[in-house]
């Protein structure tokens, strides 16, 4: 399959990348790891006329701490991520996570920054992020700004990013003491895309449930927080009836927007959601406290 | 708009003017005549046309020639050295890992970057370490033998 064509960048600085974006605004798309946007050419179901590679920009890729939580570079390959020390200390969900995105191949090229930018409905890492909570910072040329993952994820395909914007690192925040994470996937056996995929990040303190975030992926049409969930979670005791009682509302968030494909229809989806609920939620509830 | 690049492919730079959506399959197959590095699903899953770019496993069908500009590529054609095979490429042979031969390539570009991040894998190991390489004859069973043969004749 052949893509449309297109004039290419490929910029060795930030400045010059986004002074780039500026110039062809509407018009240009950044090519991160290509791994969702050149599938999505190919299929031109993508037309951009400008693309501005950022893979020649170095210092985009590193994990390190920063103040008490952690910043990720934006082209930080899932691969980085699923390997790194500190990831896997910090945040296990996202090195899990990271380690059943697609296949080796894919690992070795995929970014972190493109999987959020891209917002796919099956993509991993959104759900993830979301859950962790924590910001993304996005730079034009001019600025710089942070934006909550709680408003980063817009709609399907859709961010919060300008078309002027370039993420350039997620930061994410410390977990408190006695959290627990997991992440539950059920996975198209070819892609390996989530057709369903549940992110939970559980705090107990005293036998008690004092913060929980969970996220949804692959059901509806974004990574979606599933608040209902989250609140009865929230202030109890994790009991099994409890754990189950959250996770049968976790697709309540998502029901308007259900995907409905020849993969999954919406009913399996939304029964999937509760499966994977659970599981994600029992096992980051008995890794915490 | 056209762009020359650059590309070191199996120890030799080339240069070309490609047009940038030029995917590098194409390049490797259709500018250097280097046709041993398949084109099976063309969507990023089946793993035929792996190849090592700056010594990483990856899916040249999902990557454009001009991003490997200033890269160094390593295709099947690059492993053997004369008659004389890589470890993976005798297990391969001794295993009898393959049937039609159209994943093998691809199969084998994956084991050689395998078995560099994990000289002694398990076969759950072997078996997770290709799920991005698809093979519609073998049933896997004689291409994971052949990558633990190789792990064993490496040791």
């Amino acid at each position: 399959m052949v893509t449309s064509n297109f004039d290419y960048f490929a910029p060795t600085t930030l400045d010059e990348a986004t002074s780039l974006l500026s110039r062809y605004r509407g018009e240009a798309k950044v090519l991160a790891g290509g791994h969702s946007l050149i599938p999505m050419m190919k299929l031109r179901l993508a037309e951009p006329t400008v693309l501005v590679d950022i893979g020649k920009i170095d210092g985009l890729s590193y994990v390190r701490e920063d103040g008490d939580g952690v910043a990720i570079g934006s082209m930080t390959t899932y691969r980085e991520l699923e390997t790194s020390s500190l990831v896997k200390s910090r945040y296990p969900l996202l090195a899990d996570a990271a380690s059943k995105v697609a296949d080796l191949q894919v690992r070795n090229r995929g970014t972190i920054g493109g999987s959020l930018a891209h917002s796919d409905p099956a993509g991993d890492l959104p759900a993830v992020v979301l859950a962790i909570g924590g910001s993304v910072v996005a730079r034009t040329r001019r600025s710089s700004r942070e934006i909550s993952i709680d408003r980063f994820q817009v709609d399907l395909l859709t961010t919060a990013l300008h078309d002027n914007e370039i993420i350039t690192e997620i930061k994410l925040p410390a977990l408190p003491s006695g959290t627990g994470t997991a992440y539950s996937k059920f996975h198209n056996p070819a892609s390996h895309y989530a057709i369903t995929g549940v992110a939970a990040v559980i705090t107990v303190s005293g036998g008690t449930c004092t913060e929980a975030r969970i996220a949804v992926t692959g059901a509806g049409d974004k990574a979606t927080r599933a608040r209902r969930t989250e609140r009865i979670l929230k202030g109890k005791e994790l009991t099994p009836a409890v754990i189950r009682r959250a996770a049968s509302r976790a697709a309540a968030e998502v029901q308007d927007t259900l995907n409905d494909d020849i993969f999954a229809s919406a009913e399996y989806r939304t029964h999937l959601t509760q499966v994977h609920a659970q599981r994600a939620i029992e096992e980051a509830a008995a890794a915490a406290g | 708009m056209t762009v020359e690049i650059t590309v070191t492919v199996n120890g030799t730079a080339h240069t070309a003017t490609v047009e940038p959506r030029l995917l590098l399959v194409h390049f490797l197959r259709d500018v250097l005549d280097l046709t041993g590095t398949h084109v099976g699903c063309d969507t990023s899953q089946c793993g035929a046309c792996t190849v090592h770019l700056n010594e990483d496993a990856v899916k040249s069908c999902t990557v454009f020639a001009v991003q490997a500009d200033g890269t160094e590529v390593t295709t099947i054609e690059g492993l053997a050295d004369g008659e004389s095979y890589t470890p993976v490429q005798q297990g391969f042979w001794d295993e009898h890992g393959l049937q039609c031969g159209f994943c093998t390539p691809g199969m084998i570009m994956t084991a050689e970057w395998l078995l560099k991040q994990n000289p002694d894998p398990s076969e759950a190991e072997i078996r997770a370490g290709l799920a991005g390489n698809y093979c519609r004859c073998t049933g896997y069973q004689n291409i994971v033998n052949a990558i633990g043969a190789a792990a064993k004749a490496g040791r």
